[in-house]
């Protein structure tokens, strides 16, 4: 009886006209993780291929920071779907009998593709050299990983280091369609479900695509300068300036593709137009204009378009970086909050709507969705711990 | 080949098998026998304990009350759509294994306010409609104008 007093507690939130299995938000806070975070993967991982495909020598001191957060958030992106299901344990048969027709299917093997050949091979070629160093320089655990990770092969003649070298290089090349295709993939499982005029557009993984590049970028400027506040070290400024002038132009690709997006609906103005317009007026109105527009895209986009014309002191930059890389960070939060929530408010009627009332505690509730956040961020400090790129020897010298 | 790419290839190798493997041992035995699931499970949901009984059944032992609703305008509803499903308790009539609610929200679930249903069953607000009392000092729930 407990689950009908939930249902008809919602049943006393909903205005106008909806169908019966409208009532409940079925895809809740968890499904708004799952884009969120593998999108933070997909971006930190284009942020580190421009630097290494299209040798963006500014950009070094961030590379294997963003390859360690890609695979820190990638480890944990499944969790919020696994957890959203009323089996968890059931998971691998997902894997075990796919079927050819389920989207969600075959994101499985798209996630292990990236996760197995792009992701860990990448990290594995480009730390080799100091497996094989680290292993006999350290003690106790760390030297017992170190000869793990190794393979047992101590072999790191120039010769085997330039080979290491050019394969990382393919991965990197062949890395950057996968991990379009990571996130393009997420964009696109909602973009195809064409019941629903708030997700069914073509330009869905285009739009999903360009803002995991923005917060995966936010998330290697806030993650970059947190450490350096932790180590103690000078930041380079160059450095963080020329990611906030890449932070800076994909926002605006993104903002005006998702504009785009937006005023081919208005123009269009298709018979759902009338619930979205009183959607995105009514219920997505913080979410939407305040959170996602304003805090995460324009305040933004006003300071890293201002600093291109002008720099000010380093402290006041350095601040001004922090602020809009969290804001972005949670601007992006809220983008796909609309997309999965509010997607799921109105009607297929078009004559009413729902609400979502997020719980904190349980299963789906807002503490549950910390961890996810928290787990991939405890991750990182341990991949840090284990393989600090401040203590890698680069072969240049 | 240099060694640490041959370990790398027979470590994909294992994986791959691995997932192989195990792959043998976690497809459930009748899966795809009809179709893409497990054919057993046809047999294991038939195979549910019943738990809503004939509404006949009811009007058995409480036809009174049965007598009661007919009259009045609940007399489509089933008794296990107010009371909950009676398998247990017809094989064993106590008032601990069947369900009673009395509490305005309970009336409310159908009756309240909502333009989904307003032209099937006739809607009060909750909130508004005589807020004193229960719905059931007015109401005889098995015959709400009686
Ligand atoms: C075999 C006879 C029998 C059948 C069949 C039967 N009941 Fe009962 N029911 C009883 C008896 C006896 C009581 C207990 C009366 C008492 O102790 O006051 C009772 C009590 C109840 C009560 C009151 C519980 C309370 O908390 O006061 C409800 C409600 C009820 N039955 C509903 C049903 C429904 C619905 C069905 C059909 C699924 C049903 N009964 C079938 C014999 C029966
Ligand atoms: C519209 C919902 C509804 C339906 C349908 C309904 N009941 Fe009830 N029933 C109630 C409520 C509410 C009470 C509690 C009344 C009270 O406590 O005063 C109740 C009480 C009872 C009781 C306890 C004795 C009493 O009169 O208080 C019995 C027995 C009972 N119902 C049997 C039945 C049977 C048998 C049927 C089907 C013929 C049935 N009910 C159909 C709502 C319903
Ligand atoms: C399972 C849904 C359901 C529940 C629960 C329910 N009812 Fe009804 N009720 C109906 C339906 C269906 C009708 C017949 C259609 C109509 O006339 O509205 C009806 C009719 C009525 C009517 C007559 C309306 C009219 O003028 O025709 C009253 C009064 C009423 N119910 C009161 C109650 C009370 C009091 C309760 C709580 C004890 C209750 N109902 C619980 C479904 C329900
Ligand atoms: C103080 C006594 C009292 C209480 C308590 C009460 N009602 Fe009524 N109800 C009436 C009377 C009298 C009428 C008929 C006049 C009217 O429509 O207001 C009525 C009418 C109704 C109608 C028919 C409305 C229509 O449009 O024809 C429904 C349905 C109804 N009540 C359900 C409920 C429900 C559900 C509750 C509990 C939430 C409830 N009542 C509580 C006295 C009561």
């Amino acid at each position: 009886m407990e689950h009908f007093d939930q249902l008809y507690q919602a049943l006393n939130e909903v205005v106008g006209y909806i169908y019966p299995n409208e009532i409940e938000l079925r895809w809740s806070i968890l499904i708004v993780l799952y884009p969120y975070i593998t999108g933070l993967v997909a971006g930190a991982f284009i942020l580190a291929s421009l630097n290494r495909v299209f040798e963006i020598k500014a950009l070094k001191p961030t590379y294997e920071i963003s390859l360690l957060a890609a695979l820190a958030f990638l480890l944990v992106a499944t969790m919020p779907l696994i957890f959203h299901l009323g089996h968890p344990e059931r998971f691998y048969e997902l894997m075990m009998t796919p079927h050819s027709s389920s989207a969600m299917a075959i994101f499985g093997f798209v996630y292990l593709w990236y996760l197995m050949v792009v992701l860990l091979l990448e990290i594995w070629f480009d730390y080799r050299r100091d497996f094989v160093v680290w292993s006999q320089e350290s003690k106790g655990l760390k030297k017992f990983l170190y000869k793990v990770l190794t393979l047992g092969s101590n072999d790191i003649s120039p010769k085997a280091l330039k080979l290491d070298d050019k394969l990382g290089y393919i991965i990197t090349v062949v890395g950057i369609p996968s991990a379009f295709l990571l996130h393009g993939y997420v964009g696109f499982i909602f973009g195809s479900v064409k019941a629903n005029p708030w997700w069914s557009s073509v330009m869905m993984p285009v739009i999903f695509l360009l803002s995991a590049m923005v917060s995966g970028i936010a998330l290697i400027l806030v993650t970059y300068m947190v450490i350096n506040y932790f180590r103690k070290q000078k930041i380079d400024m160059l450095c963080l300036d020329s990611i906030g002038k890449y932070l800076f132009y994909t926002i605006i690709i993104d903002f005006t593709l998702e504009s785009l997006d937006q005023i081919h609906r208005i123009y269009e103005a298709e018979e759902s137009f009338d619930i979205i317009s009183l959607l995105i007026s009514g219920k997505l109105f913080f979410t939407m204009s305040i959170m996602q527009v304003l805090a995460g895209t324009l305040i933004p986009l006003f300071i890293l378009g201002f600093f291109q014309f002008y720099k000010p002191k380093e402290k006041i930059r350095k601040t001004a970086y922090l602020i809009s890389g969290i804001l972005v960070l949670v601007g992006i939060f809220f983008m796909r909050w609309n997309v999965v929530i509010g997607g799921q408010l109105f009607s297929k009627s078009f004559y009413g709507f729902t609400s979502y009332k997020i719980g904190l505690i349980g299963g789906e509730g807002m503490l549950a969705a910390g961890v996810w956040m928290v787990v991939p961020i405890l991750i990182l400090v341990f991949l840090l711990w284990l393989l600090p790129p401040w203590k890698k020897q680069h072969s240049g010298g | 080949m240099p060694k640490h790419i041959l370990r790398l290839i027979i470590l994909f190798v294992i994986v791959i098998g691995l997932f192989l493997v195990a792959r043998q041992f976690l497809i459930p035995e009748s899966f795809g026998e009809y179709g893409h699931y497990r054919a057993n499970s046809i047999e294991e949901n038939a195979n549910h304990d019943i738990k809503y009984v004939d509404r006949a059944e009811c009007a058995e032992c409480h036809d009174d009350i049965a007598a009661l609703k007919q009259g009045g305008p609940h007399k489509n509803i089933n008794c296990q759509t107010c009371h909950g499903p009676g398998n247990l308790h017809i094989e064993d009539p106590t008032p601990e294994n069947i369900v009673k609610e009395t509490e305005r929200e309970f009336c409310g679930r159908c009756h309240n306010k909502n333009a989904a249903r307003a032209k099937l069953i006739k809607q009060i607000d909750i909130n508004e409609h005589n807020i004193e009392s229960k719905c059931i000092e007015c109401h005889n729930p098995h015959e709400p104008w009686n």
